[in-house]
């Protein structure tokens, strides 16, 4: 199953542009700081805004800090901000709409009323709201990209188990005498992982673009530590004379979310029992 | 139409209306520090901060403060700015047609992107123009709104010089003035949401192309064009409209952020700058206005479902 599994992967080619993208995001997370040619926030007024080079891939800023270093240690703050953030509205999300899914009644009505609530509220102003109560700073732009997110894990989990929930196995398990909270952890749950999985990709690149708003607007990420978003924000009124101040990290952002989508869309189109028949 | 359906989503939406009302109330409980002391200053003394709360009513208890700010809501009433002390609906009131024309140029721009490249990518499925679409619709999806925004203004307004690079002119003063100062903002807020509806309109037309009824005018040798616009486009633009509804929750989201880039003077702007100055009566107004329009459009969005669609039951 496991084989099977990979080799359709394989087979679909957005898939696995995703997965190495990713791959390589998630490389140059972890050691970035070892390949980083130049201390990120080093500044040097000796060479300011000079141009994309050899020596500087990417160009230097308005302190002369080398873009490429800044953009290598940008990724370990976004891959950081996106896991975690994504982590706990998984975590969170995935319980509520699974309970609401598999016990149905008064409390799945609470549950799905309390996420439509949330989900009232545009994404970015939700997490602006967030962070205004919590205060500035990466842990709380996490939390507040968390909480942005547990209402669209909460509807994939409730839709998946209440797919699951009436395959024979359930029932056999149910008569055979198992709790029902044993018979949705050991059996509901894992049968409805594969939408949860996709939806924890494409949910990654969601972070990865929210993480990069809220620092743009000076909510996250605070000085000098360099992020995609703070970088844009700084380089902003630089870019008519220096171009590659703001459009290195917007690439990087940009591909970033790329690789999640693509490894998203395709693990979506793996999970999908339709697709699986029809090749 | 289904009135039970109807009744019970009504029921609905007020259930949520309430809920987001309390949601957003809660913001100024939630924050640290008093209101009072972000009006005065920090030089203000414990005295003056007591009075002027009990001014403000927050000595009382949190349910009878809410039931006061809502009541004021519903007549109309947001209360006063803390900062500059002006009444928040006349801002509201300033502010509402800025977000709204923004939010509805940037829908124009996604759905003159969505419509016609979605139906030439269904036409020929596989093909060049397919594949072409294809890669702009992922293209579109990832690019973040605020870069776009900015690339923009580098591009068409501070090197070409061909549009103004931000701020807002009112209709009344003129259309072309208000035009030209639309266009980036409702390309940038509309490209990513345009991207996602390609998406759709492409497998919503390819469905219908596959129904008996677009073979059946085939086979009686109708000209592939009547096909398209008068069998399969008719049927296929039922599920387009309700895509409309799905996107308000990228689109709005993408209106906030648009708005602070190209200082637009909207909602969205005015709830960022409440945030940076600790202004947060201003901040629940703009909250509440945001999440209640959505959940409005929301239950527009499924009526709109049974309207289109007569054949669907509902329960």
């Amino acid at each position: 199953m496991v084989t099977d599994f990979l080799r359709r992967f394989i087979r679909h080619r957005l898939a696995v542009l995703g997965a190495v993208i990713v791959l390589l995001l998630f490389a140059a997370a972890l050691f970035g700081q070892l390949l980083a040619p130049h201390d990120p926030v080093a500044m040097n007024f000796g060479s300011r805004m000079s141009p994309p080079s050899f020596q500087h891939l990417m160009g230097t800023d308005e302190f002369g800090r080398d873009i490429f270093s800044r953009v290598l240690h940008g990724a370990a703050v976004s891959v950081q901000v996106a896991l975690i953030a994504v982590s706990i509205s998984t975590l969170i999300g995935v319980l509520l709409g699974a309970m609401a899914g598999f016990f149905g009644g008064w409390l799945e009505e609470v549950i799905m009323r309390l996420m439509d609530i949330l989900f009232a509220f545009p994404a970015v102003l939700l997490a602006i709201t967030v962070m205004a109560i919590l205060g500035r700073g990466i842990e709380n732009a996490m939390i507040a990209i968390a909480i942005v997110y547990v209402p669209i894990f909460a509807r994939v989990a409730r839709g998946a188990v209440l797919s699951v929930r009436q395959r024979e196995y359930v029932t056999a398990a149910t008569a055979l005498g198992r709790s029902r909270q044993a018979v949705l952890i050991k059996h509901v749950l894992p049968n409805a992982l594969g939408p949860i999985i996709a939806q924890v990709s494409i949910s990654l690149a969601f972070a990865i673009l929210a993480e990069a708003a809220l620092s743009f607007f000076g909510l996250g990420t605070q000085p000098p530590d360099p992020s995609w978003g703070r970088m844009l924000a700084e380089g902003r009124s630089f870019m008519r004379q220096a171009w590659w101040l703001g459009v290195f990290p917007g690439l990087m952002i940009m591909l970033s979310v790329m690789g999640f989508n693509f490894l998203g869309d395709g693990l979506r189109d793996l999970f999908d029992p339709r697709m699986r028949s029809r090749r | 139409m289904n009135l039970r359906y109807l009744l019970r989503r009504l029921a609905t939406l007020i259930l949520v209306l309430i809920g987001v009302s309390i949601l957003s109330f809660a913001v100024v409980p939630l924050v640290p520090g008093s209101p009072a002391r972000v009006r005065l200053g920090v030089q203000a003394t414990p005295a003056a901060v007591a009075t002027l709360e009990a001014q403000l009513g927050l000595d009382k208890p949190l349910h009878r403060q809410y039931l006061t700010w809502i009541g004021g809501v519903l007549r109309g009433d947001f209360g006063e700015s803390l900062i500059s002390s002006q009444n928040i609906s006349a801002e509201v009131t300033r502010r509402l047609p800025a977000t709204l024309q923004l939010a509805f140029a940037a829908l124009a721009v996604g759905l003159l992107i969505a419509v016609p490249a979605g139906i030439s990518a269904a036409l020929r499925p596989g093909s060049g123009r397919d594949v072409g679409v294809g890669i702009f619709s992922q293209l579109g999806v990832s690019v973040p709104d605020f870069w776009l925004g900015i690339l923009m203004i580098t591009f068409f307004a501070e090197t070409l010089d061909w549009l103004p690079s931000s701020g807002y002119v009112p209709l009344s003063q003129g259309l072309w003035p208000f035009l030209t100062h639309l266009a980036l903002p409702a390309v940038a807020a509309g490209v990513t949401s345009g991207a996602i509806m390609t998406r759709f309109v492409r497998s919503a037309m390819l469905e219908v192309m596959s129904q008996d009824y677009v073979r059946t005018a085939r086979a009686k040798g109708l000209h592939e064009r009547v096909v398209v616009n008068r069998h399969a486009l008719r049927n296929a633009s039922i599920s387009i409209a309700t895509i409309i509804g799905l996107q308000m929750a990228t689109l709005l989201s993408a209106v906030v952020v648009i708005e602070i880039i190209f200082s637009w003077p909207g909602l969205g702007s005015m709830a960022l700058n409440a945030t940076l100055q600790r202004d947060y009566p201003v901040l629940q107004a703009a909250l509440l206005l945001f999440a209640a329009t959505f959940a409005i459009i929301n239950l527009l969005t499924d009526l709109s479902y049974l309207l289109l669609d007569p054949s669907l039951e509902y329960t």
